[in-house]
Parts: C-alpha cells; structure tokens; sequence
C-alpha cells in the first residue's frame, strides 16, 4: 500500500507481547492488541462451554427416547448451549477479538479512539459473562435463548433473573466497543486513507458497529421489562395482566435479527480480506461489497417479524416483514457473487485461510438461501420451529460466522502471535470442520421438513438413523474444533517465526513487524493507493512459501 | 406413519400438502443451483488461476456495471416469485373455507385439550373426518404452544389471552404426528400424540362413542343462563349490551370509530376482556370473566354465541340500542355491556 518498513527484520525488537509480561501490564492494559487477545482467551473459554452443552444434546438425540437425561437436564443443556454461544462467544467473537486488533492496524493508528473505554468493555463483559455462567451452572437456565414470556416470567423455576441480567450487562460491552470502532473510523484513519480506500474488513466492522450500538439498547430494554416482570410480578407480557406476549417477540427479535449480523457481518469482512490475499486480486466490485455491508446493517433492522409468521401478528404485517425479508437476501448475493468473482484471471494459493473461506461459502450460501424457505410466508408456517430452523441458523452463524472467525485467525495467526502454525494440521481442520459440520446439519434440514420440532428431548422412532448421522457428524466437528486448540499453541512455543508479511498481502498490518511493537508502527504510515494494490506491492514482502524472513 | 426408511418425505395427507411440496422443491432446485453455481466457479476459478510462482503478480481485472446489475437483479426477480406464492399460500393456509367445521383446541402444559361440537372431547389426539375441511380454533391456558401437524403441512401458536386460526382438508385416512411446536417446558416433546383421519362414518360413530359428552353450544346456553348474560343482552328497556341473536360473522360498528368483523376471535376477546372493543352505543359496562371461566368454558360460550345465537333470527323490534353499524341494521352486537357493574 504505501511507505514499506522493514523493521520486521531485527529479532531482538520489543513488541507489544514482551515489552512487559508482568501480571498487572496485562489486567490493565490499553493496548488494543493485548485487550483482543484478552477477549480471544474469554470467547474460547465459552465456546468450550458452549460445546460441551451441545455435546450433551447430542448425545441425547442419539436414541429416540429421552434416556440419557431428564428433560429438565435436557432443557438447560440446549439453552445453555444457545446463551453460552451467541452472547459470549458468536456476539463477541470476530469484532472483540479480531477487530479489536486489528482495526487500528488496517487504518495506521496507534489504538483505538478509546483505549479506556476498550478495557472497560471486556471488564463490563467478562461480569456479564460469569453471571450468566454462574446462573447456568447453578440451578441452570431452562427457557431457550429465545426467553419467550410467559414461560420465562411466570413458569420457569430457573435462574432467568440472574442470566438475564448476565446478558444486560454483556450488552454494554458490545455498545461500548461499536462506539470506540465507530469512533475510531472516523478519527483516527492515517493519512491518504480515504473511506473508499478503506479494507473491506474496517467497512464490515463499521456496518456492525452501528447494529451494535443501535440494536444493542432494545434488547437491553426488553430483559430489563422481562427482569421486572419476573421480580416484581409486572404485566407487560403477561395476558392475564393486560399485557402481550407476543410483544416480547417483537422487542427481542427487534434485536436479535440485527444481531445475526453482528456474528455474519464482521465474518464477511474477513472472508473479503482472505479471498483478495489469496487471488491477488483486488475485491471484485469493491463499492458493491463495502455498500451491501451498510445495506444488510439498514435493512437488518426492518425483518424481524419474520420470526412471527405463526403466532397471531396480522397477515398484513407479515407480507411487509417477508418482502424487506428477500430483499436483506440482496445484498449477500451481491457478496457471494463479487468474492467468487475475484478469484477470476488472479493468483490463487489455496493455504489455510483460504480453505477456512471456500469453507465459507459452501455453508453460507447453503445458510443463506435456506433462508429464502423460512421468508416465504406459506413455506414459513411447515418449518417453523423445526429443524429446518435450527439448521439453517448453525448454517449462517457458525458455517458462516465461525467459519470466518476461523479463517482469520488464521490468516493474522503470524501477525498476532509472531509465529507460523503447521500447514497439514490447520489444512486437516479446515477439512474435518467443512466435513463435519455438513454432517451434522445437512441431516437436520431433513428433519425439520420431516417435521421434527426443535428442543425436543425425545422424538418419534423413525428419524433416529438422521439424528445418529447428526450426533456422528458433530464428533468429526469436534475434532476439528479441538485440533487448532493444539497446533495453534504448538507454534506459540515451535512454530516457525512469521516475518511481516507472509501472506504477501496489502494491508497496513502487514506493513509492521510480527508481532507488531507496543504502538504499532514506528513512523504513520501515508497511504497513496486503494486498497489491494498488488502491482505495487514489493517482491521482497512475499517470501518463497513456509520460508521465514529472519 | 413414516413409511420410507431412512425417511425423506413426510406424508402428504391434506389439500395444501401438494403445493407446499411444490414450493419446497422449487426452493430446494434454487438452493442446490446457486449453491453449486457458486461453489463449482470458486473450484474452478481456484484451480484454473492457481498460483505458479510466488512472483506473480495477476493483471487488475475491472468488473464491468452490467455484471453487478445483472446478478443483483436475477436475485430480486427470483425473490419476487418466492415472495409472491409464499403469500399466496399463506392466505390458503390460514383462511378457512366458510363450510369448514369447527374443532376447538386449547394448549396446556402438557397436553392438548379438543373440543368437537358434538361435544366429544379428546386429549392429546385428534380425530378428523377425511375430505371435510376442518378449523381449529386454538388458544392457551398457560404458556405459549404451537399446534403443529407435519403431514397436514400446517402450525400455529397456541398463545394465552388470544384465540388462533388454521384449517385442513385431510386427504388420507390415516394416523399422523400431532406436536407441540413451541418449547414450553419440561414435557414439551410429549405434548402432543397422534391425528387420526377417519371415514365420514366412522368419525360419526366415534363422535358418538366413549368420547361424547354434552356439546359446547349446550354447556353455554347453561352458562350463559347461570351467569345471568341475558339480563343485559337483550331486547327492551333493560338492554344495556348488544343483542347477541344473529352476530355471528357480522360487522360491527365500534365506539370511537372503525369496525370489526364479529368473528370467533372477537368474540372470545369481548367474554374475556370485555373493554378491549366496545360496540358503538355502549357502555364500558361488562365485568371480566377471565378469572372465573376456564378456556374450554370460554369455548362454550363462544360456541353458543357463534352456533346457536348466531344462527337465531335477530328480533324484529330490535334496534341496536343506538348503533349505526356499517353493514345491515341488524348487525350491533357484542358482548360488552353486561352485568351492571362497571370495571
Ligand atoms: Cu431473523
Ligand atoms: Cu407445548
């Protein structure tokens, strides 16, 4: 892009992990880079929770019978599952980890707008965390995530309270941090960083920041009328009380649409930035893609009524929330369609990032235009609340959104850590992950038209061969989820040294060593071209492939 | 039940089935193609361009304007078809045919209480005539359930405060899955049982079997008489709610402007929250039932009102009580005012 640095060649140079490794240097840090890896370390712990909470629904589902747990066990496990996964792991994931390190480097600043308020951020989450935690381990959470009244409020004996306020305070986590990105996009950008010059990553990540920061409030505001209701017997939600149920869903889907694209958007962002590296290629229709970022962002908000074809929401209402459904469709074909493109007359090298996003599309695509099924109205009313749904999301949000998660850190693994993992174990779990994830939802499509309804202990004789399937495809799943865990800290202590530019990319991140020092750069870069400019790119930044710089 | 093994399908046993697996096989042939379209290029783009030196550096490919446009435009025309069949049925699925019977069905953890009209009663299955078109009124008692019958192709919630509507014409004679659909708790995945669609005959021999029972339109000409309804909705001096004879299905006129049909919805709402919609003429009057009657006495209500009043000949001196109501004069009603006490 502009003004090359070759401070990547003095080993001995401080960098923001060993300028200071005392305990305090790391709680109280301000860094952007050190409070990402902060989050990176919490959002894996929940994931692990959140696994095994599916591992044990799985298992379940094994047999037709409701044999290896109570029901009651059974209910906290998939609710446990669904909290434990979208609030502090799929929500978090990809901005507090990866933009959080790296949208000051994209944009040649410092640190963030914020640096306080950044820190403050993850101390806000990690209390909302173990609230949430604490109420799942105690006495458990039994309501689904979806929290629909009057089961929540008025029938369920387990700890809604205490998650709920779990949750609430986890939201100021995400609006603190869609506050300072905001910010920080506006402010800070390097000199010559035009918008339009901008990585398709920092336009995702500013798209997600307004869904944060606008969203975020509503679903605050609905667990705070849902908490009341709860403790202090209100009836907002309450028929017998005047109140209305089906307004719950409304408040909470108001939210909770938007917040699929909290876990897809920044996802996309990443898959754009791979795709480009590893074609050589600038973004095929760049404004396109940045414009459909801002387009999903907008439209988000106006769909979520599509969640209510089956409850007594007029028939009218819900012709309006199916067509702005189709046309929120719009904008990611426009991204499927554009990153295909780029491949197209470029250099394309298949290392592990670029798996983990061919990957991606195969599941996104498959989880988006599932997603047509559920917007149309009379296809709507058959897969309701089935399978079909919970495949479909497990298909957007985790082979989308994980999957994307999953590409960048491995992309900006050398980056973030200074050290290159192994190419035939990370190629292995790219592989085992796109197996058996389509292993284990493909089957539950099947299912759901079957009619199987989701959150079901038990279930009638004749789908268990599908739901073995399923149980058999998320063991393969989890071993290319835990493979990583393994050669990833591997390289920590083995791995080869990264030198600043392995993947010979565009981005100003890799204009700085690996790992880049304490402040990021040593001198502000100046950008005088658009983004993935690969002609001007020097030879020198793309070694020989597994060669290493120093 | 499921035949095939390892089953695909489910059975297609009701009028809407064929076209609800019509449009399922239109989105599935669009999923796999644009699924494949796009895959099969990223494969074939990603091996046909694969990097032959670390050197290269590809010429800038500059996409042309009609490319964006045209696959942003096949996308929306594709959406508009879905968009326009998925409304289509919709309207086909929810919109009962006017000789429809009814079955009432209330949700309760755990089970499904069914109301038919002759007054058999059932729970946790559901018997149905083949080839008569079936509706279900449905509602709760507790915390929000759906009714959901796979092979019928069909769902709708069961919410508490608020009565649903979907309808069926089975096709087949035959035993299907009947489920709750809407997680409500411990025993969720066993709320529900078996439908069994039967001869027109054999449904009348099992209507009258160990299942009958007085019917509803009975139990609430007995509530209606023991909770002294009629000393307000009636005709003369002392009327102080609308006329109820000959309602059913009418329109009515509302204080404070507009209209509403008086269907089953409206009708279990005026029982049980009777100040939601007052009949224009009327006072806020009718005390609220809700706490003293059960659903299924609510149901009875109804069913008198809906099958017994509403099929009586309005009284011919009866003007409703000051109503100007949009369609035929004879159409006031409501339920509102009732008993003399206020809320
Ligand atoms: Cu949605
Ligand atoms: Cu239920």
């Amino acid at each position: 892009m502009s003004t090359p640095h070759h401070t990547a060649a003095h080993h001995e140079e401080e960098n923001y992990l060993t300028h200071d490794s005392s305990i305090q240097s790391w709680l109280l840090t301000k860094d952007h880079k050190r409070i990402a890896l902060l989050y990176f370390l919490s959002v894996t712990l929940f994931f692990t929770i959140g696994g095994l909470f599916a591992s044990l629904v799985r298992i379940e589902l094994l047999t037709p019978a409701g044999d290896f747990m109570s029901s009651e066990m059974y209910n906290q496990a998939f609710t446990s599952h669904g909290v434990m996964m979208i609030f502090f792991f799929l929500i978090p994931a990809v901005p507090a980890v990866l933009g959080n390190f790296l949208m000051p480097l994209m944009i040649g600043a410092k640190d963030l707008a914020l640096p306080r308020i950044n820190l403050a951020s993850w101390y806000i989450f990690i209390i909302g965390a173990s609230l949430a935690v604490f109420a799942v381990l105690t006495g458990g959470l039994d309501t689904g995530w979806t929290l629909y009244p009057p089961y929540s409020s008025a029938y369920s004996q387990s700890r809604v309270t205490i998650a709920v306020a779990g949750v609430f305070i986890a939201g100021f986590a995400s609006i603190l941090t869609g506050v300072n990105f905001i910010a920080t996009v506006h402010r800070m950008r390097a000199p010559g960083l035009t918008w339009f010059r901008l990585p398709l990553f920092v336009w995702a990540h500013y798209a997600t920041s307004l869904v944060m920061v606008l969203g975020t409030p509503v679903v605050a505001i609905t667990l705070f009328l849902l908490g009341l209701e709860r403790t202090l017997g209100f009836g907002f939600f309450d028929p017998a009380k005047g109140g209305d149920p089906v307004l719950f869903q409304h408040l909470f889907w108001f939210y909770s649409h938007p917040a699929v694209y909290i876990m897809i958007l920044p996802a996309m962002g990443v898959i754009s930035e791979i795709i480009s590296t590893f074609s050589r290629q600038k973004l095929f229709g760049y404004s396109f893609v940045a414009m459909s970022s801002l387009a999903i962002a907008i439209l988000g908000f106006l769909v979520w009524g599509h969640h209510m074809f089956t409850t007594s929401q007029s028939a009218y209402t819900g012709i309006l929330f199916s067509a702005l459904t189709f046309l929120v469709a719009i904008p990611s074909a426009i991204k499927a369609f554009n990153w295909t493109a780029t491949l197209y007359k470029g250099s394309v090298s298949w290392e592990t990032p670029m798996l983990f996003a061919f990957g991606f599309m195969g599941l996104f695509l498959i989880g988006g235009l599932t997603g047509l099924f559920l917007a149309t109205m009379g296809m709507d009313i058959h897969l309701q609340d089935t399978y079909f749904v919970v495949a479909h999301f497990h298909y957007v949000m985790v082979g989308g959104g994980v999957m994307g998660y999953m590409g960048g850190i491995h992309f900006w693994w050398p980056k973030i850590t200074g050290k290159m993992y192994s190419n035939f174990w990370s190629k292995l779990s790219a592989l085992l992950i796109f197996a058996g994830f389509n292993f284990t939802f493909f089957p539950q499509f099947v299912l759901g038209f079957m009619g199987m309804p989701r959150r079901y202990h038990s279930y009638p004789e004749e789908w268990q061969i599908l739901n073995v399937m399923s149980t058999a495809g998320a063991s393969i799943l989890a071993i290319g989820y835990v493979l990583p865990a393994i050669y990833l800290t591997y390289s920590l202590f083995r791995g080869q040294k990264a030198p600043a530019n392995p993947w010979g990319a565009t981005g100003l991140e890799w204009q700085t060593s690996s790992p880049p020092p304490p402040h990021n750069f040593h001198e502000t870069p100046t950008v005088t071209t658009e983004a993935y400019d690969y002609q001007s790119l020097p030879l020198s930044a793309t070694p020989e492939k597994g060669a290493s710089h120093v | 039940m499921g035949s095939s093994f390892p089953p695909l399908l489910p059975p297609q046993a009701s009028t809407v089935a064929v076209e609800v697996d019509a449009l399922y096989a239109l989105l599935v042939s669009i999923t796999a193609f644009f699924t494949l379209l796009v895959v099969g290029l990223f494969l074939y783009f990603g091996l046909k361009y694969a990097r032959k030196s670390e050197s290269e550096r590809p010429i800038q490919v500059h996409p042309p304007a009609w490319l964006e446009i045209a696959w942003s435009v096949v996308p929306l025309l594709i959406c508009l078809v879905l968009f326009v069949w998925g409304v289509q049925l919709y309207f086909k699925i929810y919109t009962p045919p006017k000789d429809a019977i009814t079955i009432h069905v209330v949700g309760k953890r755990w089970m499904w209480k069914v109301q038919h009209m002759s007054g058999a009663r059932e729970i946790n299955e559901l018997h149905v005539p083949v080839g008569v078109p079936v509706r279900l009124l449905i509602t709760s008692e507790d915390v929000i359930h759906a009714v959901s019958i796979p092979a019928f192709r069909i769902k709708r919630d069961a919410i508490p405060g608020t009565m649903t509507t979907t309808w069926f014409n089975a096709t087949k004679v035959g035993e299907y899955h009947l489920f709750c659909a809407e997680y409500c708790g411990a025993n969720h995945s066993k709320m529900g049982g078996t439908v069994y669609v039967m001869e027109k005959d054999a449904y009348q021999r099992w209507l009258a079997g160990p299942n009958a029972g007085q019917p509803p339109a009975v139990q609430g000409a007995r509530l209606f008489e023991e909770m002294n309804c009629i000393s307000c909705h009636r005709n003369g001096s002392n009327q102080r709610g609308p006329v109820l004879e000959g309602l059913y299905g009418k329109t009515v006129a509302l204080k404070g402007g507009g209209t509403t049909t008086a269907d089953d919805a409206y009708i279990r709402e005026s029982i049980t929250n009777p100040t939601a919609k007052i009949v224009d003429g009327f006072e806020p009057l009718m005390p609220v039932y809700l706490s003293q009657l059960s659903e299924e006495q609510v149901n009875a209500l109804l069913a008198y009102v809906r099958d017994t009043l509403g099929k009586a000949e309005r009284p011919k001196d009866a003007p409703a009580a000051g109503t100007t109501p949009l369609g035929s004069p004879t159409t006031s009603a409501s339920p509102k005012a009732s008993e003399s006490k206020g809320r």
